[in-house]
């Protein structure tokens, strides 16, 4: 039955071949990136060369000398920051209260509210968009980063509820009778005794959450004017006339909004696995 | 029998205790229920609402009833107001159905290429299974501006080298196929990691067995493999085809926001709400685009019986 000593010569073709598309699918993987830090690293002049030459152009850090000189960037790093952590602070924080309530008690209406829930992460968000444009004029939140923590929420909450809840199924029942026996309420409960062992859950949906809320785009481009977040900003990056696509500046900003979700990404890879497939699988 | 004379004491206290955890609940539950009732409910509400009316993005207030006219309305001249006698509607929505069907397709046949081979075991596989998530790291945005840099006719390294200077983004029927190609890279990691997670919850001794059995890989994979990823392969599909459905990133910024209303739905529902600024009209588009999803949802979970618990 084993190839290797049988046949050698099949055994090693079909070894090769593997490894041949093991380096085809790391390429097709890896190098629209690549390409993409190499520009970032290229002068402006440089882009008309032939492949060959343009690899072995000088290195320059001059594009992103200029995109953290842009005060439209700054602001934009800035107010994704802002309204990234936001969203996830507030929807961990009631996600977590939702999670708990749908995972550990028993209640009428309960099958109900999770559908309603995972009706509302299926929903195109085009579907709100003209009804949230002109709540957030009403609340006075129009190009105010407050205006797009609310909105966020609309595929925060969802996902962080239908996640949470599978986690906090799978905890021990005997932690919070302990608790219940010992006379605490729900929310000190909540508090003390589960989110410690909830921890690594909420770190993994707040991850993911963040990445959601850092990457949106059609809220972010609709309700702010001046005041945008860096995918907005980098979807807009204008060179001197309109027609000039500064394509150096424009790969060293997209350098700079990626790098620190790669390496996120790579620290928590497990957990985002876990993660991903919790709240694809459940929801 | 003994049971049943001490019974009557102990249901009363449960159900006690068991209707104050069911008023518990319905706090913790309160703060997440109104903000999606504030943030999905209303806004879901008013888009219905104004769907019927016409009115104007800036000054809601004054607005006209019009029933069902901004979907269909021809005037007395024959002038046809309605957006489903627009084909520039019907452009986007054949547009987004071909991108969603070719790119969730190819990312499903790559996910699950990709997903065996990183499930064998070879040198460099952990290697192989951090790139795999290099892709789904990138912002879309951003990956959507390095392929337009790569399809750039002048500069870039398709549009210039292998198309030979062919402005592809420039012609919504050849863009098209540009865009499946962006979205099957970016998003068939997805595909693969939740492949990768159905595959390794497999049982390995059945693999073996079938080894014994002397069945060849390629009939392991279809009879064994395939039917016992299903569960996993369908919730991908469903979550994939949604994405893909209400795409609207990848159009605005490669194409622009005009050429984005004539090849996504999502386009073409913000460009009449937002940039023309007709409430009622956008609304209404918006409807239908809610509507087409809802459908395709409830055909996929009745289909293919998808169970989310």
């Amino acid at each position: 039955m084993n190839l290797k000593t049988t046949n050698p010569a099949l055994y090693y073709l079909q070894r090769l071949a593997f490894y041949l598309l093991v380096l085809v699918i790391a390429l097709y993987l890896l190098a629209p990136f690549f390409w993409a830090v190499l520009t970032s690293l290229r002068s402006a002049g440089d882009l008309f060369l032939t492949p060959a030459e343009f690899i072995a152009a000088p290195t320059t850090f001059n594009n992103y000398v200029q995109v953290f000189g842009n005060p439209n960037f700054q602001r934009g790093l800035l107010y994704s920051l802002i309204v990234a952590v936001g969203s996830v602070l507030v929807s961990l924080l009631l996600g977590s209260f939702a999670a708990y309530a749908l995972g550990r008690f028993r209640f009428k209406g309960k099958a109900i509210v999770l559908y309603v829930i995972l009706a509302v992460s299926v929903f195109p968000q085009i579907a709100v968009l003209g009804g949230l444009y002109t709540l957030i004029g009403n609340l006075g939140l129009y190009n105010n980063p407050l205006g797009l923590i609310l909105s966020y929420l609309i595929f925060t909450i969802p996902f962080t509820v239908w996640v949470l809840t599978s986690f906090v199924r799978d905890i021990p029942a005997e932690l919070e009778e302990a608790a219940l026996v010992d006379g605490a309420s729900p929310l000190q409960t909540l508090f003390l005794v589960l989110f410690p062992v909830m921890m690594p859950a909420l770190v993994t949906t707040g991850l993911l959450a963040f990445i959601n809320a850092w990457n949106e785009y059609l809220f972010a481009l609709t309700f702010t004017s001046t005041n945008r977040t860096t995918p907005v900003v980098i979807a807009n990056y204008s060179g001197a006339t309109q027609f000039d696509q500064p394509w150096g500046p424009i790969m060293a900003a997209s350098i700079v909004v990626t790098v620190p979700l790669i390496i996120l990404v790579l620290v928590f890879q497990r957990n985002i696995v876990s993660g991903l497939t919790a709240g694809a699988v459940k929801g | 029998m003994t049971v049943q004379t001490t019974a009557p004491a102990r249901p009363t206290r449960t159900r006690g205790i068991e209707a104050a955890r069911a008023r518990q609940a319905i706090w913790l539950l309160l703060p997440t229920l109104i903000a999606i009732a504030l943030v999905a409910g209303y806004p879901l509400y008013r888009t219905f609402y104004f769907s019927l009316f016409e009115a104007n993005l800036t000054s809601p207030e004054q607005r006209t009833f019009l029933g069902l006219g901004n979907f269909w309305f021809t005037t007395e001249d024959g002038i046809a107001l309605g957006f489903l006698q627009d084909p520039k509607w019907w452009g986007a929505v054949k547009n987004t159905l071909l991108f969603t069907v070719v790119s969730v397709f190819l990312e499903t046949v790559f996910g699950m290429i990709i997903a065996l081979v990183v499930n064998s075991a070879f040198k460099g596989r952990a290697l192989l299974r951090t790139a795999m998530l290099v892709p789904w790291a990138i912002p879309t945005v951003v990956s959507a501006q390095m392929w337009a840099y790569l399809y750039n006719d002048s500069f870039g390294l398709i549009g210039r080298g292998i198309l030979g200077g062919q402005a592809v983004l420039a012609n919504t029927d050849t863009a098209i196929w540009a865009l499946v190609a962006v979205d099957v890279w970016k998003t068939t990691s997805f595909m693969a990691l939740l492949i990768l997670a159905g595959l390794q919850s497999l049982p390995g001794d059945m693999y073996e067995a079938a080894d014994m059995d002397g069945a060849s890989k390629w009939t392991q994979f279809w009879k064994l493999t395939l039917p016992l990823l299903r569960p996993a392969l369908l919730v991908a599909l469903v979550f994939r085809s949604l994405d893909a459905l209400r795409v609207f990133d990848v159009m605005s910024v490669m194409l622009g926001n005009v050429n984005a209303a004539a090849t996504s739905m999502t386009g073409y529902a913000r460009q009449a709400l937002i940039d023309n600024q007709l409430l009622g009209l956008g609304s209404a588009v918006s409807v239908a685009v809610f509507l087409i999803i809802m459908v395709i949802v409830v055909m996929y979970v009745t289909a293919f019986r998808v169970k989310f618990d």
